[in-house]
C-alpha cells in the first residue's frame, strides 16, 4: 500500500477535530463533518468512545458511514437506543454528554452560532434548518467542539440570528445565567484552530495550517482577531488517519 | 388509507405525520395531497421531504418544527420558497428546537399545562416564539424555560407491525412516537404487517403504542418510503438526493407530484411505478435479536 501524504485542508480539519476528542468518552455526535470526526476517533485512538446520537442512539457501531444522524447502520450493534425524549432528558440533560460537537452557518467572537435565518427572521433571505437539538446540546454538553470551514461569511462581526449560545457576551455570562455546560471551547476550521482560553472566553487563534499565517487568517475573519502569544502549526495528518478516513469512513470522497 | 385520510383528517386540522428519519408515512401525506385536504397545520420535528411534498402541494398553512432540512443532503426547496417567496402560498412556522418540540408531545401526552426543560436562555428563539416562557421555580433555584401541550387533532404513525386492534410494536430509532401518539386526539397507525394478537402478547415490552388509544389501522407495506423501516428496507438515499434536484423549482416540483401522488391512485400503484428492482435494492439483509424468557407463571 502507498502510504498517502498528500491531504486536503477538509482532511486537515476531519483530523484535527478527532484528535481534540482524545480521552473523551461520551460523545454527542452532529451530522456531516462532526460524524465522520467522531468515527475516526473510535477507529483510531479512542475505541472506548460512546458515539450518542440525538436520534436516540447511544453507544454507535455503525457498520457504515451513516447518511444521516438517523440512518438504521446506527441503530443495529448499537449499545442503547432510546426514545428522543429519554435521550434528551436523561442524558443530555441528565449530564452525561461529555462534549458535542457543533457547527453553524455563522458564527461570532464568543462562539454563538447561527443556523436558523441570514437576514431577518420573519422576511429571510436565506431560510437555514433552525436549531434541531443545537439549541439545547450548547446549553447542557459539559464541553462544545466547533467543527466549520473558515470565511467570511461565517465568521462574521454579528450573527443574524442566535439559535445556539456560546459564551453569549463573553466573560462568564453562561454562569450568570445558570447554563450546566462549560460552553465552547475549540473551533477546528480548514485553516486555523482556535480556542476560548482567555478570561473573556472570546476566540483566539491558536494554530495556523501549513502555509497559512496570522494575517491570512485574518483576511477570513469578519473582527480583528485575538492571537496567542504561543502560535504554533497544525499537525498534518497521518498516512493512518487518511487510510481510515478514505478506505473505510469516507470512500466515495464526499467530505473531500 | 383512503378512507382512514378522508375519515380522520378535516380541513383546518393539525396533522401529525411523525417519525424521526425512519418510519415517515410518505402513503398518508401522498393520499392527503390527493384528496386536497385544505388549511393544514403540519406539525413534524424534521419536516423531511413529506412537509416539503405537501407544502409544494399547497395543503398547509402552518406548519410547526424544529428542524427544517433534508436529512443529509440539504434545503428543503419547497418549504423555502414558501416561506421566503409565499410559492405556492406563504407559510406560517412555528419553532422549536428537538427538545421543545418533544416536550410540547410530553405535555398534551401527560395531560399538563406545559412542560419545563434547560434550554432557549441566552438565544433568539425566544423572540421568534412567544410560546416559549420562562417561569420561576418554586423551590428556589432560578427560572426555567416552559412550553405548551400540543395536542394534533390526527396522527399518522409508521411502525413495523401492528394487531387488529392496533396495539402496535415498533423497534429501531423510537423517535416520539409512542409520545405523540398519547398527545392526538385520533392515531391512525400504518403497519407493514399485521399480526395476530399472540405475537404481540408474546413480547409486550415491545408494544409502544396500545390499541386502546388507536382509532385504525392501515395496512400498507412499503409506506414510508422513500424513508425506511429498521429491519424492513433501508432508506432509498437515491430518491433523497434526487429530490434535492427535482424540488428546485417550483415547476418540478409540481411535475413530481403530477407523476408521482396525482398520476398513481393508491400506495401499491405508486410501488409498481417504482418497481421491484428498486424495492429489493433496500433490502437491509438479516441482523436477528435474541430471545429472552418472560417466564410462564402459571
Amino acid at each position: 500500500m502507498t502510504q498517502p501524504t498528500e491531504y486536503t485542508p477538509s482532511e486537515l480539519m476531519i483530523v484535527n477535530a478527532a484528535r481534540a476528542l482524545k480521552g473523551k468518552r461520551v460523545v454527542f455526535v452532529g451530522v456531516g463533518l462532526p460524524n465522520i470526526a467522531c468515527n475516526l476517533a473510535r477507529r483510531s485512538h479512542s475505541p472506548e468512545m460512546e458515539l450518542v446520537y440525538e436520534s436516540g442512539v447511544f453507544g454507535a457501531h455503525p457498520a457504515r458511514l451513516p447518511l444521516s444522524i438517523g440512518d438504521p447502520t446506527l441503530v443495529s450493534d448499537a449499545t442503547a437506543v432510546t426514545s428522543i425524549a429519554d435521550l434528551f432528558m436523561l442524558y443530555l440533560q441528565g449530564g452525561l454528554i461529555e462534549v458535542a460537537l457543533l457547527g453553524g452557518a455563522q458564527i461570532d467572537r464568543y462562539g454563538n452560532l447561527n443556523t436558523t435565518v441570514v437576514g431577518d427572521y420573519a422576511q429571510p433571505k436565506t431560510r437555514l434548518p433552525g436549531s434541531g437539538g443545537a439549541c439545547e446540546i450548547a446549553i447542557n454538553a459539559r464541553e462544545i467542539f466547533m467543527i466549520m470551514r473558515l470565511n467570511r461569511r461565517a465568521f462574521v462581526e454579528k450573527l443574524d440570528f442566535r439559535t445556539s449560545p456560546g459564551h453569549l457576551d463573553g466573560g462568564n455570562a453562561r454562569q450568570k445565567l445558570g447554563m450546566p455546560g462549560l460552553g465552547p471551547q475549540v473551533v477546528i476550521t480548514d485553516r486555523a484552530l482556535f480556542t476560548f482560553d482567555n478570561p473573556e472566553r472570546e476566540m483566539m487563534l491558536t494554530e495556523v495550517a501549513t502555509g497559512e499565517t496570522a494575517e491570512s487568517i485574518q483576511s477570513h475573519i469578519a473582527w480583528p482577531l485575538r492571537i496567542s502569544p504561543d502560535l504554533r502549526q497544525m499537525t498534518p495528518p497521518t498516512p493512518t488517519e487518511l487510510a481510515i478516513i478514505r478506505q473505510e469512513l469516507d470512500p466515495a470522497g464526499l467530505y473531500r | 388509507m383512503s378512507q382512514a385520510v378522508s375519515r380522520f383528517v378535516n380541513d383546518g386540522d393539525v396533522v401529525a405525520i411523525e417519525g424521526f428519519t425512519a418510519f415517515i408515512c410518505f402513503a398518508a401525506g401522498h393520499e392527503i395531497i390527493r384528496q386536497k385536504k385544505q388549511e393544514l397545520t403540519l406539525v413534524r420535528m424534521t419536516p423531511d421531504l413529506i412537509y416539503d411534498q405537501m407544502v409544494a402541494a399547497g395543503v398547509a398553512k402552518k406548519m410547526i418544527f424544529s428542524y427544517l432540512g433534508n436529512p443529509g443532503v440539504g434545503s428543503l426547496y419547497a418549504i423555502r420558497r414558501a416561506v421566503e417567496k409565499g410559492i405556492p402560498r406563504p407559510l406560517e412556522l412555528e419553532e422549536y428546537s428537538h427538545f421543545g418540540m418533544v416536550a410540547r408531545y410530553l405535555a398534551g401526552a401527560s395531560n399538563l399545562p406545559f412542560f419545563p426543560l434547560r434550554s432557549y436562555t441566552g438565544s433568539d428563539m425566544l423572540a421568534a416564539n412567544p410560546l416559549i416562557q420562562f417561569v420561576q421555580s418554586p423551590y428556589g433555584d432560578g427560572e426555567i424555560a416552559v412550553v405548551p401541550p400540543l395536542k394534533p387533532d390526527v396522527a399518522f404513525l409508521h411502525a413495523q407491525r401492528a394487531d387488529a386492534q392496533g396495539n402496535t410494536q415498533l423497534w429501531g430509532l423510537l423517535g416520539m412516537q409512542k409520545e405523540v401518539a398519547f398527545a392526538a386526539k385520533k392515531v391512525v397507525i400504518v403497519v407493514e404487517e399485521v399480526v395476530e394478537e399472540a405475537v404481540i402478547r408474546r413480547d409486550p415490552n415491545r408494544t409502544l403504542i396500545p390499541g386502546l388509544i388507536v382509532d385504525a389501522v392501515v395496512h400498507e407495506p412499503f409506506g414510508a418510503h422513500p424513508s425506511y423501516v429498521q429491519g424492513y428496507y433501508d432508506r432509498d438515499n437515491a430518491f433523497y438526493l434526487d429530490w434535492g434536484e427535482q424540488s428546485k423549482t417550483a415547476e418540478s416540483t409540481d411535475a413530481w407530484l403530477q407523476e408521482w401522488v396525482y398520476g398513481v391512485p393508491d400506495r401499491a400503484a405508486y410501488l409498481q411505478k417504482l418497481g421491484q428492482e428498486r424495492l429489493a435494492s433496500l433490502n437491509p439483509g438479516e441482523m436477528w435479536s435474541g430471545e429472552v424468557n418472560y417466564g410462564r407463571y402459571a
